[in-house]
């Protein structure tokens, strides 16, 4: 039986890497008693899987990981009992059965939605940001840039890439940047990417560490359209 | 939310971040406010490494449960975040509150080995406590040390307030009950030193007086006033069983050194090899109750979600319930996915059959520590291990489909001689024959047999205390011999060789049985930028020796001496439990070549027959 998990990443918990998340939730299924099904073999290894990596730094709503269980309680057994041993900073929102037609979360995974926010202690730019995304963005039917990769450059262009781009203004007035992004292994699209692109568009130095970056959801596409990873499978009574 | 002492910049700027953040599974978080004694708990080096030690983990757990003690964890940053926290003068602190170390009342630091001093004044250094001990005020946390190396804690003299020898389970609450009182007295700093010189296992180094002979040797070593006690003793648990253990243990996120349950069988250990420290220094040997240990090892396993239990022990073959308690683990936990590792077992069939149902044979390998190539050499240093024993035990293990062995031996040790060297080579050989003895059908092709050498160092309280060390070149030349004699062994194809560099040993020998005089020499190598000298991308010699030129110290009359029997050690005001007499005598057995048998053997009188417990009183009711 597989099971799809949803959780939140947020706090201090931002810091941890991909890879130790994954120790943690391994760790976790254990001590939340869940009963996860195991590799064969000498060295057996939990059967789990990531939907889509997130990096240092990035906090989020939408993460998922898929897990194949023996057996399972409720749902909202499952759910209190792993959040009984979540820390500060992961807090677990969903725990569905996916149907055996349902593909694997990593596979399916095709835009990723996310807000950026420029962080307190810094500076918004004084620029009319909404009216310049209706130029940089609406108007032109591409946008070209040269993507950095270890072996090469690459010439991607974001009109095709870049799903949704839209400015909202928090409590403060202060601009927050929502974009929807093409995710997944073959065009992965990184937002900070976008919006280095939108403030050099502006003429504005781009420094990544001013902006915290979150994660809203993922999705995959179903029959060409974008469904949230977390709407799929049913709810265990 | 929890606030961090280093910004977003700074955490995203260094590698792995999850160091500095505290949040662990199983960390404990106290209020601040409502706790009287904030104590900051240090492992000099880094996270990985120090998050792995046993020892903290116990002291960590036991403070904790006191509700008037708020316990954190230091870590020594790595260079890259060493680099920024001077830059921007920001100060260290503990991972739980993220509060600065210099606004905790005590700052404890387990001294775990010779090379990571500088590490120990770069916390102090970091935290922005004054270095010397001297020059500290009534509102400075009190430094105190402990672990292994303070059982000679004088070149770190000049640093610490004090000392706790022995196992910290003992006296620590007679420590901070002392605190709390002093506290509301509002009394001076060297007032409470005074009273906690009292306390048993606390050594106030600032409280004695050393006055040296011409030749450099220690004249007198004596307390500077009345009340204060000429001899420390070390404190030691003598209920194993019943005394405190973290069944909680600390989960970090990233991957530590020690990823796993760590289950402490026993401490001590009976073979009094004569080279090693912690056989005699935690004598007598104390073993837990098996059944308390399975208690442990259920419940750890469920409150971490670790995926793999490890037993620590110094010889866990040694262990009387050994198999009781691993057909246990086995039967137990096997089939959830739990792995099950057993280092230090002795190999024999017991152990192979165990070992073949816990790891994958094809990849793992069985591991020897004969420590000396000869049977002469190894009745030197009282290494019970015999040729005729590793051939059996490799031989029942390459008929049981094993094909790679660890050897461990020490190069440099007293009496060696170029014999001892070459059969290292020779004896990794006869093992390479006893597996080509199996016929060819019945093996998978060739074995791999990997030599590795250390240089020996000679340790306080052990009976090569007296024993002088070589210079760098000498010990070089060691190893160049056994690499020569492994290249003229038939099977030298199946025969791999790993030695490192000398410098480090030398340095090592230097700290190792060292006195108060290297407290200048540590500040001035910690000033020339020394720091994570166990690492030897970081280790630099010319700096070292730059630092004791400047600071008018000779090395070679801590390492190239070999000591009178009647010298003053700086390490003598501690009792250790074994007598002087005990380690004079075993040091002469070791010259006559004369092996000493074990605790469960014969009682040797080493001297911790007063403690009443243990081997010393196995069978004795």
């Amino acid at each position: 039986m597989r099971i799809r998990i949803k959780f939140k990443k947020y706090g201090v918990m931002k810091f941890i890497g991909h890879l130790d998340i994954m120790r943690y939730f391994q760790k976790c299924m254990r001590r939340g008693n869940i009963d996860i099904a195991y590799s064969e073999g000498f060295s057996p290894h939990q059967i789990m899987s990531f939907a889509a990596p997130l990096g240092v730094g990035i906090t989020s709503d939408g993460e998922y990981l898929d897990i194949e269980v023996n057996s399972t309680k409720s749902s909202e057994e499952s759910l209190k009992d792993l959040n009984a041993v979540m820390l500060e900073g992961i807090e677990i929102t969903s725990y569905r059965k996916l149907g055996n037609s349902d593909k694997k979360a990593m596979s399916l995974v095709a835009a990723a939605d996310y807000e950026l926010f420029i962080k307190e202690n810094y500076e918004v730019p004084d620029v009319n940001f909404e009216a310049a995304l209706e130029e940089y963005f609406h108007k032109p039917s591409e946008i070209l840039i040269t993507k950095q990769t270890k072996k090469s450059e690459k010439v991607m262009d974001l009109k095709k890439l870049v799903y949704d781009f839209k400015i909202r203004r928090d409590e403060n007035n202060r601009p927050v940047f929502y974009l929807h992004v093409c995710t997944g292994s073959t065009d992965n699209l990184k937002p900070e990417l976008v919006l280095s692109s939108f403030y050099e568009y502006l003429g504005l130095e781009f420094h990544p560490l001013s902006i915290q970056i979150h994660r809203i959801d993922v999705y995959g596409d179903i029959n060409g359209k974008f469904v949230s990873l977390g709407e799929m499978g049913e709810i265990i009574e | 939310m929890k606030k961090l002492a280093l910004s977003d910049e700074i955490l995203l700027e260094i590698d792995k971040p999850a160091r500095y953040i505290g949040n662990e599974v199983n960390s404990i978080v106290k209020d601040w406010e409502k706790t009287d004694i904030h104590f900051a708990m240090c492992f000099p080096d880094v996270y990985e490494i120090g998050m792995s030690h046993l020892g903290i983990q116990i002291l960590y757990d036991m403070f904790n449960k006191r509700e008037d003690v708020c316990c954190e964890r230091v870590y020594s940053p790595w260079p890259d975040l060493h680099k920024i926290m001077k830059e921007h003068k920001l100060p260290l602190f503990a991972l739980e509150s993220q509060k600065p170390v210099k606004d905790f009342d005590f700052l404890g630091i387990t001294i775990q080995y010779e090379m990571c001093y500088t590490n120990i004044l770069q916390v102090i250094d970091l935290a922005q406590i004054p270095m010397l001990a001297t020059e500290r005020s009534i509102d400075d946390p009190f430094i105190i040390g402990g672990g292994p190396c303070a059982y000679n804690p004088e070149p770190l003299a000049d640093f610490f307030d004090m000392f706790y020898i022995g196992e910290g389970e003992i006296s620590y609450n007679a420590l901070f009950d002392l605190y709390k009182e002093w506290k509301s007295s509002k009394k001076s700093r060297e007032e409470f030193l005074k009273q906690a010189a009292k306390i048993p296992g606390i050594y106030v180094p600032s409280l004695y007086k050393v006055t040296y002979n011409e030749d450099g040797t220690i004249q007198a070593f004596t307390p500077i006033e009345d009340g204060i006690p000429a001899k420390i003793e070390k404190q030691l648990v003598m209920d194993m069983t019943s005394s405190p253990y973290p069944e909680k243990p600390l989960v970090p996120f990233i991957k530590a050194t020690q990823d796993r349950v760590v289950l402490e069988i026993q401490r001590g250990c009976i073979r009094g090899c004569r080279f090693c420290q912690a056989g005699m220094i935690y004598r007598p040997t104390r073993e837990k109750d098996v059944e308390v240990l399975k208690q442990y090892a259920y419940n750890m396993l469920k409150n971490t979600g670790h995926e793999e239990i490890s037993l620590s022990s110094l010889s866990s073959s040694d262990y009387s319930e050994l198999k009781e308690l691993v057909t246990y683990l086995i039967d137990e936990f096997k089939g959830n996915g739990v792995n099950i590792s057993l280092p230090s077992l002795r190999i024999d069939a017991f152990s192979l059959d165990v070992m073949s149902k816990v790891q994958d044979i094809r990849k793992s390998s069985l591991t020897f520590a004969p420590e000396a190539g000869s049977q002469r050499l190894r009745d030197v240093i009282n290494k019970g291990l015999t040729e005729e024993v590793i051939l059996q035990g490799a031989g029942e293990a390459f008929e049981g489909g094993w094909q790679k062995v660890k050897l461990y031996f020490m190069l440099g040790l007293p009496t060696e001689t170029v014999e001892d060297q070459e059969a290292i080579a020779d004896l990794a050989n006869k093992i390479a024959v006893r597996y080509y003895e199996i016929p060819k059908e019945q093996r998978k092709g060739k074995c791999q047999i990997t030599i590795s050498t250390s240089f020996f160092v000679p340790k306080p309280f052990t009976p090569f205390q007296w024993a002088k060390m070589y210079p760098k070149e000498h010990y070089l030349e060691c190893a160049r011999t056994v690499n020569e004699a492994v290249k003229n062994q038939l099977n030298k194809k199946s025969i791999k060789y790993n030695w490192h560099e000398a410098d480090v040993t030398v340095l090592e020998g230097i700290l190792a049985r060292g006195d108060r005089r290297l407290g200048k020499a540590l500040l001035a190598a910690y000033e020339n930028g020394c720091l994570f000298d166990a690492w030897s991308d970081f280790f630099d010699n010319e700096k070292w020796m730059d630092a004791f030129a400047k600071t008018g110290i000779d090395p070679d009359f801590y390492t190239l001496r070999e000591r009178a029997l009647d010298e003053i050690f700086p390490w003598d005001f501690i009792d250790a439990g074994v007598t002087k007499d005990f380690l004079k005598r075993e040091y002469a057995n070791a010259l006559a070549e004369k092996v000493t048998p074990n605790c469960r053997m014969q009682c040797n009188g080493c001297g911790v027959g007063k403690y009443k417990g243990g081997v010393c009183v196995e069978n004795k009711n």
